[in-house]
């Protein structure tokens, strides 16, 4: 009830902005709400609702559903605030606003007007990761960048900006992050020579604030050269620049259309940034800065406090832009404010996030292979660098030239689809990927609006292990160790929810909800919902019962072997089409699927 | 030249004496090399096409074809010209429609978009990355298409000819 209140007066409120952030913590604190696709600014996607029990999950059964009209890959959450759910869905980008209280009737319904064209300019699906609230309103992030804010009670338009241009590649997936009186906005496209940045725009009118781009001179990337630092050092001038050969800089990617994280007492947004283009290495000679880069940065300047470039030079398409969430944890009896980053790459990092220290850099699946390890040794002259193995390396075998049994694919360990955290276990809950690849780079050509990737690359199960193209972990990441590793047939895409019930929730590509001991893995309960999962699991209140949600609707990258199933060319031509088809398990949706307990 | 080429196809049905409709689907189907062109292979229609050795080797296009399938295309076709959740099967398309449709498939582009689906294939004629190696793409998912070539990579190839090399270079700008 008191939550109910809060919802209402925040509505009301549309005057301070400073009252409107301490109000969206308050709210993001209330986990009867599901106010932030993040679950909170730390990014941890854990509930403290606890009705729902390892005990009691078994009898978990479905409450009600909601097709959502369009047949996609639907990755995100819906929210809820109050007794209000909003639901979003891939292009058109629909926004649904569904009463609670009246059986999820809908209350409000929004549908922009968008030109078919940017379709095909978003790589792997018209995906969109949700909604975002603040201030009264709901932020869409559309496919062709147009942010719009709209009066979350009524869906009327209050304002609208557009971030960047479909026409050059410019698309967006992402969700938004309300921080104070800003939104911070990411960008897609880095297989279109996009070159990523950051905006942040002022919640009440849609002006922008700043713009902090990925690479390029210092006033473009918002850096001071003497104080942000790298790995404890100043980055120094012209650092997003100097690492590039001529001006490949203009079109060096570094997209951002990752999650957000943000820590109020520090004022700092972090994020990473995505691969450099083209998928050539040979192309652009460097360490390419600041692409694959995990950044800290003011959230009222923009200005960098601290980055970390995990794989400088990539050469494998292993974006950096999977989330970072923040904990505060004992290292060595000291509790310290950590950063931890399942990466594309395979490592597993943990940072100190005031200061970027790197304490921690594993691997978080064994199969891993194109390097062997992270140095640690800070004075080391590779420092924090990881280790290629030259076997591995697309770079050092040159162009058409085929690398093969590199682990992982470009896909990642783990791409976007985000873990969790449970602060009573201290454990990562990981839905990642086990997959490989042979990748051959070559030359290819920058035509703006074009798709620029100059690489062809064949994808498999990691071979010898279980036949499966995913695993669901519970990862230490302090001690940088797996605690326990669940098989999968498929990658699992779906984000992951963690509860104070003890229980971790995870979707499955073949469309399954699974519940499991958060201890353990000990799967606990399973039901199959209409269409292959790759959005994220959410928890809520309605007249105090407790609710688990999740959208079904299969599509995004993992649905690229949809068809016809994934082959390993190495293995002879026995074993082609030995793999199973996702096609053989299940089709295209939009659904959401609400669970309760029985009554 | 479409007509043309119909107009062969329709001789060629007359002269082997079968009855019917004389439409596309003769043309469509016949995959067979008869004569080589620049480091290419083409079909009696002077339709680009491929050679698969018995020993299972390639011709270079129809190997380039592979590639550039694989980074222009395949992020929406699928693996393999199997077709995605959001784009059809090539591999089927290349053995339903012409060479000139699907040339103009992929020069000018397609919508489909309504109520059921929003499909969009963008137009890549100012794709050089697509245009330079579109016979090669072409080649490639019709070996698919037929089944004479499996899934995956080639494991065996010709060498790139300096014709193909020189073409290419023209092409690519170098």
């Amino acid at each position: 009830m008191k939550r109910l209140l809060t919802a209402v007066g925040m509505l009301a409120l549309c005057a301070g902005n400073a009252m409107a952030d301490a109000e969206l913590q308050k709210m993001m604190d209330d986990p009867n709400q599901w106010v932030i696709q993040t679950g909170d600014y730390k990014n941890q996607r854990y509930s403290k609702l606890d009705q729902i029990t390892k005990d009691n999950v078994k009898d978990l059964q479905v409450a009600w559903t909601f097709s959502t009209g369009v047949l996609r890959g639907h990755e995100g959450s819906p929210l809820v605030i109050g007794d209000v759910m909003y639901v979003h869905t891939p292009f058109p980008n629909i926004v649904y606003a569904l009463d609670l209280k009246n059986d999820g009737k809908i209350l409000w319904k929004y549908e922009p007007k968008q030109d078919p064209n940017v379709i095909p300019v978003m790589c792997c699906d018209t995906v969109n990761r949700g909604l975002a609230f603040a201030d009264g309103k709901i932020f869409l992030h559309q496919a062709d960048t147009k942010l719009v804010a709209l009066d979350a009670k009524t869906g009327a338009e209050v304002w609208s900006v557009v971030n960047g241009d479909p026409s050059k590649g410019e698309t967006n997936t992402a969700t938004v992050m309300p921080v104070k009186d800003k939104v911070i906005v990411g960008i897609s496209g880095g297989e279109f020579g996009v070159r990523g940045s950051v905006t942040a725009y002022n919640i009440k009118d849609g002006s922008k604030a700043w713009r902090a781009y990925s690479m390029g001179p210092d006033e473009d990337i918002l850096v001071d050269p003497e104080k942000t630092t790298h790995l404890g050092k100043p980055v120094g001038k012209d650092s997003g620049t100097n690492t590039w050969e001529g001006d490949q800089w203009k079109i060096g990617g570094g997209t951002t259309w990752g999650w957000y994280s943000y820590d109020a007492e520090e004022n700092l947004i972090y994020y990473g940034t995505g691969n450099p283009s083209t998928w050539n290495p040979a192309q652009r000679p460097g360490d390419n800065r600041w692409s694959m880069t995990i950044m800290a940065r003011d959230a009222d300047t923009g200005v960098a406090k601290w980055f970390y470039q995990m794989t400088p030079h990539d050469e494998w398409d292993y974006d950096g832009i999977n989330e970072m969430i923040l904990t505060e944890q004992e290292i060595d009896g000291k509790t310290r404010k950590l950063l931890t980053h399942f990466d594309r790459n395979g490592f597993g990092y943990t940072l100190d996030r005031v200061s970027g220290e790197l304490l921690v850099a594993e691997k978080y699946d064994p199969a891993v292979n194109w390097a062997t390890e992270v140095v640690m040794d800070p004075n080391s002259d590779q420092y924090g660098r990881p280790q290629v193995v030259a076997e591995y390396s697309t770079e050092q075998n040159g162009e058409d030239v085929n690398s093969t049994g590199i682990c992982p694919a470009a896909l990642g360990s783990k791409d976007q689809q985000p873990a969790s955290y449970s602060p009573e276990t201290e454990l990562f809950y990981v839905p990642t990927n086990h997959v490989c690849m042979d990748y051959e780079p070559f030359r290819v050509s920058y035509t703006a609006g074009q798709p620029y990737v100059g690489a062809t690359l064949a994808m498999y199960p990691a071979p010898d292990s279980h036949g499966g193209m995913g695993n669901f972990i519970a990862w230490d990441g302090k001690k940088g160790e797996i605690k326990w590793s669940i098989p999968e047939q498929f990658s699992v895409w779906s984000g992951a929810l963690a509860t104070a019930g003890g229980v971790v929730f995870y979707g499955t590509l073949e469309g399954y909800l699974k519940a499991v001991d958060a201890n353990t893995g000990d799967e606990l309960y399973r039901f199959k919902t209409p269409s292959g999962i790759i959005g994220n699991v959410m928890t809520y209140t309605s007249d105090g019962k407790q609710y688990v949600a999740i959208l079904s609707g299969v599509g995004g990258w993992a649905g690229i072997g949809l068809a016809a199933g994934l082959t390993n060319p190495n293995d002879g031509l026995g074993a082609v089409g030995g793999y199973a088809a996702l096609s053989d398990y299940t089709a295209l949706g939009g659904q959401l699927t609400v669970f309760k307990l029985p009554n | 030249m479409r007509n043309s080429v119909l107009l062969l196809a329709m001789g060629m049905l007359l002269a082997t004496g079968q009855p019917g409709l004389a439409d596309d689907a003769e043309l469509i189907k016949n995959t067979k090399a008869d004569h080589e062109e620049n480091g290419r292979w083409y079909t009696s229609d002077d339709i680009p096409t491929y050679k698969i050795a018995e020993d299972g080797t390639v011709d270079w296009p129809t190997f380039s074809g592979f590639r550039r399938y694989n980074a222009e295309c395949f992020q929406c076709h699928g693996p393999d010209g199997a077709g995605g959740s959001y784009a059809p099967a090539l591999a089927t398309s290349v053995m339903n429609i012409d060479y000139y449709k699907f040339y103009e498939t992929v020069v000018n582009g397609k919508q489909e978009v309504n109520a059921a689906q929003n499909l969009v294939m963008p137009a890549l004629g100012e794709n050089k990355n697509v245009m330079c190696y579109l016979d090669d793409i072409y080649s490639y998912l019709r070996a698919r298409g037929t089944g004479d070539l499996g899934r995956g990579r080639p494991a065996k190839k010709e060498k790139k000819s300096e014709a193909f090399t020189e073409n290419e270079n023209a092409c690519m700008g170098e």
